[in-house]
């Protein structure tokens, strides 16, 4: 822990960071553009020089870039120094020279760290009177906004781009006062990761073009701290609101989860909150397939009445409902009749997942972990399209192993300049078994394409090498031994090994080989990291939940005399081909639905509760990790619309299971939650206590810039509305509240005076880049119960893939755009999805006499797909991929042998 | 579109560089020979050589200054503007090419003969001021000079 002297004032700083960091981490203010906590130093910009001094006598000093220099034990320096002052004021003055000062039409204004910044060095007024350079700028699809002129050439994009996210397809362009940053030719940038760009420049080059269609200032959002609901990663977002429409999603910082970066599924995929598929008032059945609106008063006793009848209900949960919502149906329809949304297969994958977890030795990394990790081994998962985030924190882990070199050689970790220049295109281990090619494969050591059985065995035959106790797996082929040998060493060389796997590829034998991997590197400590993806935002919650399947909730109906279903949050239709679903709903006597859309299935429904989104309620979600997260609710919704949760208590009230005042509160739930099941006792935890206060206040959802509150509504009533209230957390829909800085895990926003960027969360990390204050949000649920050395290795052994004469094993392949109910509502996140199609290897297509684009016929089960063909270089010989939940595919129970054959007539 | 003599020089430049990034200069340069500039298309091309993408590859090509990226005329009038040059008379050169040949820096010559650049120092400042035209370094050049120069060029 060194000590520095700023400014003649000691302070201690932790160890190994530069100066910019060090200072940032004390409260100091200092100005920078180039660096980036994620990215590290370049030393490009010279906007954070300091004048540094020798020692205690050296009165002249020199100036340094604060970004650029260790903050080792006694280095003296100056912030406060006239001639550095005038110099930073000097640098900013340069840039601004050849920027347009268009802030009042640019989306970034009032949030922009140009401003910031600007402001900060004093740099008040503009002599420069000359032309500035002017560029043409470029469509880069649906989600970004392209405005070159306010570039002032600090580097992050591509630095973050290229070198972070491994995008390939945008770079510098040009020279000198020309140079550019943008694409060869128009055209949607290709990384799933873009989005962030918009968070890394600091002007207003790349801005976000969903937001600009219904377009916001910063100050003028309702926001709240929530999660992401669109994959199992969880990670951590702030979604901003005005007029009752939710205008966008930005990252907000979780040192454990998400960090500064989001994927383009998680930040585009939010249009379904304000999107036509919404009803947002109760409804009922007048006609087969219509719903009429019905009032709340009329529908709640009706259906209180039908609960109370007698008759046996069933409810059906989802993995996309918070745990409340799915513990509240649980427990008005009792444990026995609780299903938890999806077919036997997706259940036991879930099953599965959980127990892997609970068991261990090895333990799950949150992501911040993984991208530490110094070996990886990824079994069976496209990460980028199944877990996006968490193939960004693995992208990282491959500096790991050389950085190690470089540390040898004095050169510190955050010196991203030099590193890049030491390490060129050295990689640490990477090893990634799937059955087509993903888009990690470019940070791979090997791959190995095979079907989801051989990907198993490989998984198992390393286990084997790496603990003999591990079941040896018969017959394994010479290269595929061979392979797994040069994993197995890599993997036991490694100081943090990580196996990443999940049940993308529908295989029970994946995810147990990939835990046995783990385990067998844990024999003496928990070194060694297990993550398993998960499908939805509360898949683990749901499966932590328990509950019966799919296929037994029909029977429940069809045989077993339940006359009643409640369906919370899901759309049938897409778990399950529509003969069983149709069964399924055809058996039930009532059907009553609470979600936030109109699905296919809600065209069955009697009965139609409009369910709050997360935008709307509060809740909480189990991710991948185990991490209970808790999504704070962030604007009042219209109509009838509320938690699912709090719809399943006033059902209960109307059937008079309950009093009217069960679970006044989230809190309350949350407790009979921990109660009910002592593995989800650490839930209580999640966030703080609805009762919270600081100094007797609330915290305000809306920033003390908010405008036009006496206003918005004046069109429909001049008197301005009571503040609505909100039993569930500690926050409150206004501007008034506790103006002080919030807690970290309750900010509605990250703000601080003189910071009104994202970079505000600089002063809200207890060091820069690492936890929020007071510890970053959420709650571990999981801790594997094994001791290191009592690993236990389940799961059969499955047979080597054999290829069957006209027969493909078609396995599901994810879309991050594509495979995801809610987002794929969301016309930018549409646009980018690919259509309907099947892959094949260019083995089978030939064979098959079938080109790319031509239509083939795929039989499964006698369930016949029409479909496009898409030559896929990397597939196996005998394996075809089938996109999963995209829009307008109908389920099939994949994986699974089908017949493939061109379309009769084509 | 690149000849396939073009495309098997570039794909012996990759043969001996360490990385494809490194090929990417001469690979550009030797496509630059066919017709004096880099067309989109080939410069397309040249990335798929190189496995490289376009936007690498004209990240590189837009960054030097000798890579053209739109067409020129038969020969390339190179002339310097530093500081050397400037001093020593670089405004009547300027003024020279302009008047014989009617265009001024950054055009060509409507007959597709010449097209006039500047250029930041050809590293001849002690003969100040210089011109080049292709690959023909002219020093101490004045504006009487001028004609007999360009009239080597057809
Ligand atoms: S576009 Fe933005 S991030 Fe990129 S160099 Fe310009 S100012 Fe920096
Ligand atoms: S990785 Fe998953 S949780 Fe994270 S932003 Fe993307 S979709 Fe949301
Ligand atoms: S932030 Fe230090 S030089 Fe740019």
């Amino acid at each position: 822990m060194p000590t520095l002297y700023i400014d003649d004032k000691p302070h201690t700083v932790g160890d190994g960071l530069n100066l910019l960091e060090a200072c940032l981490s004390l409260g100091f203010n200092v100005p920078y553009f180039c660096w980036h906590p994620a990215l590290g130093s370049v030393g490009a910009c010279r906007q954070c020089a300091v004048k540094s001094f020798q020692n205690e006598q050296d009165k002249r000093g020199r100036i340094v870039m604060a970004c650029m220099t260790a903050a080792s034990e006694g280095t003296r320096i100056s912030l406060d120094d006239p001639e550095v002052k005038s110099f930073r004021a000097g640098v900013i003055e340069w840039l601004m020279t050849s920027h347009p000062h268009d802030c009042p039409v640019c989306d970034e204004g009032g949030e922009c760290h140009l401003q910031d910044m600007t402001v900060m060095c004093g740099h008040n007024y503009r002599d420069y009177r000359f032309p500035k350079r002017t560029h043409r700028n470029q469509n880069l699809g649906p989600f970004i906004n392209h405005e070159m002129n306010r570039c002032i050439q600090c580097y992050r994009c591509v630095r973050y781009y290229r070198d972070y996210a491994g995008g390939r397809d945008f770079d510098a362009q040009g020279s000198n006062s020309r140079v550019y940053f943008g694409r060869h030719q128009d055209g949607a940038l290709e990384s799933e990761f873009s989005g962030n760009l918009v968070e890394v420049c600091p002007t207003g080059v790349f801005t976000d073009k969903t937001q600009k269609s219904h377009y916001t200032r910063r100050w003028d959002l309702q926001t709240a701290p929530s999660i992401c609901v669109h994959c199992g990663a969880g990670c951590n977002i702030t979604p901003g609101e005005r007029y009752g429409t939710l205008r966008r999603i930005r990252n907000r910082y979780n040192g454990e989860v998400n960090g500064y970066f989001l994927c383009d599924r998680g930040r585009y995929g939010y249009e379904f909150v304000n999107g036509g598929h919404r009803a947002r008032v109760a409804m009922r059945r007048a006609e087969p397939g219509s719903l009429v609106p019905t009032a709340k008063p009329l529908a709640l006793p009706r259906i209180g009445s039908l609960l109370a009848g007698g008759a046996r209900c069933i409810g059906i949960g989802s993995p996309r409902a918070s745990l409340e919502s799915n513990y509240a149906l649980r427990k008005l329809v009792g444990a026995e009749n609780f299903f938890a949304g999806v077919t036997a297969a997706h259940q036991s994958l879930t099953e599965l997942t959980v127990h892997l977890l609970e068991r261990g030795p090895a333990q799950t990394p949150s992501m911040r972990e993984m991208a530490q990790a110094d070996a990886v081994l990824v079994l069976g998962e496209d990460l980028t399209n199944t877990a996006p985030r968490i193939a960004l924190a693995l992208r990282q882990s491959v500096l790991n192993a050389p950085m190690k070199a470089a540390a040898s050689m004095g050169i510190p970790d955050w010196n991203d300049g030099a590193l890049r220049v030491v390490l060129q295109d050295q990689k640490g281990p990477f090893f990634i078994a799937a059955p087509d090619a993903t888009r990690l494969d470019d940070i791979a050591t090997e791959t190995f394409r095979a079907a989801p059985d051989d990907i198993a065995r490989l998984g198992f035959s390393v286990a084997h090498l790496l603990d003999p106790k591990a079941p040896e797996v018969p017959g394994l082929d010479e290269n595929t031994r061979q392979l797994a040998d040069r994993i197995a060493k890599t993997l036991a060389a490694a100081e943090r090994p990580l196996v990443v796997s999940g049940p993308s590829l529908g295989s029970a034998s994946v995810l147990s080989a990939a835990a046995a991997v783990a385990n067998a590197l844990s024999t003496e400590t928990r070194r060694a990291g297990l993550s398993l993806t998960a499908p939805e935002c509360n898949t683990l919650g749901a499966g932590l939940l328990g509950g019966g399947t799919l296929e037994e909730a029909e029977r429940a109906l069809s045989e077993g005399g339940a006359e009643l279903v409640i369906i919370l949050e899901n759309d049938l239709y897409r778990r399950a081909d529509h003969v069983f679903v149709d069964k399924l709903l055809g058996a039930a006597k009532q059907v009553i639905l609470i979600d936030h859309t109109l699905n296919r299935t809600a065209s069955h429904a009697d009965y139609f509760l409009p369910a709050a989104t997360f935008a709307e309620g509060d809740g909480t979600l189990v991710n991948s990790e185990g991490r209970g997260q808790r999504c704070i609710q962030v604007f009042m919704p219209t109509g009838d619309v509320q938690e699912s949760w709090r719809w399943l208590r006033d059902l209960g009230a109307a059937a008079g299971k309950w009093p009217q005042t069960e679970w006044e509160n989230i809190d309350v739930i949350v407790a009979d939650i921990a109660a009910a099941f002592p593995m989800l006792k650490g839930v209580r935890d999640a966030a703080p206590l609805a009762s919270f206060r600081i100094a007797g206040f609330k915290i305000p959802r809306q920033s003390h810039r908010y405008s036009g509150r006496t206003a918005m509504r004046a069109k429909m009533d001049v008197s301005e509305p009571g503040i609505p209230t909100d039993p569930d957390s500690p926050l409150t829909f206004s501007m008034e509240g506790f103006a002080g800085p919030a807690p970290a895990s309750l900010a509605s926003f990250f703000w601080a005076p003189g910071w009104n960027s994202v970079q505000s969360i600089n002063k809200f990390q207890e060091e820069i880049g690492g936890a929020l204050m007071g510890g970053d949000p959420g709650v571990r649920l999981i801790a594997p119960e094994l001791e290191p050395g009592r690993a236990e290795y389940p799961g059969a052994i499955p047979e080597a893939f054999a290829p069957r004469p006209g027969k493909w094993m078609v396995v599901p392949m994810y879309h991050i755009h594509g495979s995801d109910e809610m987002s794929m509502l969301s016309a930018a996140v549409a646009e980018r999805a690919p259509a309907p199609h099947i892959a094949l290897s260019p083995e089978d297509a030939q064979l098959l006499g079938l080109g790319e684009g031509e239509m083939a016929e795929l039989n499964i089960d006698g369930e016949i797909l029409v479909l496009q063909v898409a030559v896929h270089a990397a597939l196996p010989k005998g394996v075809a991929g089938l996109p999963a939940g995209l829009p307008g595919m109908e389920p099939v129970e994949i994986p699974a042998w089908g017949a493939v054959a061109r379309r009769v007539g084509s | 579109m690149l000849t396939t003599e073009t495309k098997n020089e570039i794909l012996a430049e990759l043969a001996h560089s360490e990385t494809n990034r490194m090929a990417c200069i001469e690979s550009l340069k030797i496509a630059q020979r066919q017709s004096g500039w880099v067309s989109d298309e080939e410069l397309c091309e040249v990335a798929q050589l190189l496995g490289l993408t376009p936007d690498e590859v004209d990240g590189v090509a837009t960054f030097y200054n000798l890579i053209r990226r739109r067409p020129v005329g038969r020969h390339v009038i190179l002339l310097c503007a530093s500081v050397s040059c400037w001093v020593m008379g670089y405004a009547a050169l300027r003024a020279g090419l302009a008047q014989t040949l009617g265009v001024e820096p950054g055009q060509t010559t409507p007959d597709g003969r010449f097209t006039v650049l500047e250029n930041q120092c050809l590293g001849a400042c002690d003969h100040a001021p210089v011109l080049m035209i292709d690959n023909d370094l002219y020093r101490d050049v004045d504006a009487e000079k001028l004609g007999d120069i360009l009239a080597r060029y057809a």
